[in-house]
């Protein structure tokens, strides 16, 4: 089965290399999209010394996670955003008539690699930051680095899995779920300590937007959380991504047995 | 001219049956108007930045957040498909200017998109968080300055579109022109925060003159008479640009038997 999505999977590459100087201006301006992000960051950083608290090294830290994984979450789950054409059209039934998961195939259907240029990008953001902040390094703290960004990518893929699934119901709702996806992004750039009231109660912990950059970024920068959150939970987010995850399957495979055709 | 009156009367029209996506798209608009007040609010609570206050800020976003819809700062390629297709064919046969149709549609469509796009981020920004109104006689001015910027807009993604005349596919050309906007018209952080060699070379282009300068005027900013004033030239600059490209593009265009 493994062999199957492989297949499919390499199909799909082939074909976009064919196109390379479209693909490579593709891929310049998906990094651009990150890196334009980034020049905020340094604009407002260069009026003021703090944002919520953190300066512009711990920022650009936070930042840098939560977009490596989120390249690496659009990379994967960000087909995702043709399922509204996949249920208009009427071409998810044929998904659902073949002996493999549908979700699976929804994610390697049309996958874009140019996308990887927002990964690109985050991870070199990545490697400024924990060279320009002072992490008393040690080895958890290395797997610590590691695992945030992919930890990050379940979770920003689990959201994207959910939003998405709410297009069985509204067929015109993907400019819903992107606000959401993309909203998230936005969010987890900078630490929440920025936002307040029910915003953030929303987007860092039942979206759980905080572990994707926030505590991860706490525990490897070694400080407390101004929240008064306790150490721990800048190591958890494996497991946060684990029961994301899971959320996500059980909600999408709810949303599959309500589905019915549009009838075109 | 009776023509180009229908023709706006049908934009407006026509945008307005799409109910669903108008909403979803004031969702997407109101949920990144929210996470930029906070970071931005975050930036100034403290101190005034380059003559940004709390209000002004505040101000500044959720009338970045309406004009970015009024205006259609991004995606729009109905043109580029219809030269792609061939169809424009048939466009250029039809008794009026095809750029001034393509105006006249998207005015047309502007003044339906002014009462569910803009109006109403603008009243959240007004209703949830402090908020910096105008002078009375700012509003006029506020008005011309909107549809100017609408102007310009319309002028430069009607260059964008017509390159499919001779890239075929653009694209690549419109992907960076979406990517590249927001920065550079000061949607995302104001132009004043930049660098001061950022500035002068930015308000040098047509870009600070789709979103930056209405909020000016509306925030009352530097003189509002010499921001319309350029903007009323970027105006004529940007069509007469686009009407010439059209021109050179209707000489290339072959039409195949068919």
């Amino acid at each position: 089965m493994v062999e199957t999505y492989a297949r499919l999977l390499v199909a799909r590459l082939r074909g976009q290399f064919s196109y390379r100087t479209s693909f490579t201006i593709e891929v310049f301006a998906e990094a651009l999209v990150q890196a334009i992000e980034l020049a905020a960051i340094t604009i407002l950083f260069s009026h003021v010394t703090a944002l919520g608290g953190f300066e512009v090294h711990e920022v650009i830290l936070m930042y840098a996670i939560s977009s490596t994984a989120f390249g690496l979450a659009d990379l994967t789950a960000g087909q995702l955003n043709e399922l509204p054409n996949y249920i208009r059209a009427g071409s998810f039934d044929m998904l659902l008539l073949r002996p493999l998961g549908t979700l699976p195939q929804v994610m390697v259907a049309d996958i874009r690699l140019k996308r990887i240029g927002r990964t690109l990008f985050g991870l070199a953001a990545m490697a400024y930051a924990l060279s320009h902040n002072d992490i008393a390094w040690t080895p958890a703290k290395v797997a610590l680095a590691a695992a945030a960004p992919l930890a990050g990518a379940v979770i920003f893929g689990s959201v994207w899995v959910v939003a998405c699934a709410v297009c069985f119901w509204l067929v015109e709702g993907q400019e819903l779920a992107n606000s959401v996806t993309y909203g998230s992004n936005a969010f987890t750039s900078y630490p929440v300590t920025v936002y307040s009231g029910w915003l953030r109660r929303l987007m860092a912990f039942v979206v759980p937007g905080a572990f994707v950059a926030y505590y991860p970024g706490l525990a490897l920068l070694g400080r407390d959380d101004p929240l008064g959150g306790p150490a721990f939970l800048g190591w958890i987010s494996p497991l946060v991504a684990l029961a994301a995850a899971v959320g996500a399957g059980l909600v999408w495979r709810f949303a599959v047995r309500h589905y019915r055709g549009t009838g075109s | 001219m009776r023509a180009y009156v229908h023709l706006a009367l049908a934009g407006f029209r026509r945008y307005s049956t799409y109910r669903q996506a108008m909403f979803a798209g004031l969702t997407a608009n109101v949920v990144f108007g929210m996470l930029r007040t906070a970071v931005l609010v975050a930036a100034v609570g403290a101190a005034p930045v380059a003559g940004y206050d709390a209000a002004s800020a505040v101000t500044y976003v959720w009338l970045g957040q309406g004009l970015l819809a009024f205006v259609v700062l991004w995606g729009e390629s109905q043109l580029s498909e219809r030269i792609r297709t061939g169809d424009v064919v048939v466009d250029l046969y039809r008794p009026w200017h095809l750029q001034a149709a393509l105006l006249a549609e998207d005015v047309g469509r502007a003044a339906y998109a002014a009462v569910v796009r803009l109006v109403p981020p603008v009243a959240i920004g007004a209703l949830f968080f402090p908020f910096r109104w105008p002078e009375p006689h700012t509003w006029p001015l506020f008005a011309v300055s909107a549809v100017l910027a609408l102007v310009i807009s319309f002028g430069m993604r009607f260059i964008l579109n017509c390159t499919t005349f001779w890239l075929l596919d653009s694209r690549g050309v419109r992907n960076m022109y979406e990517v590249s906007s927001g920065l550079l018209c000061g949607l995302i952080v104001p132009l004043a925060f930049m660098p001061e060699w950022a500035r002068d070379v930015l308000w040098a282009t047509p870009f600070p003159y789709l979103i930056q300068a209405p909020i000016d005027v509306f925030l009352e900013q530097g003189p509002q008479w010499t921001v319309l004033a350029l903007q009323a030239f970027w105006a004529v600059v940007v069509l007469a640009a686009g009407n010439l490209v059209l021109s050179r593009a209707v000489r290339k265009v072959v039409v195949q038997g068919g």
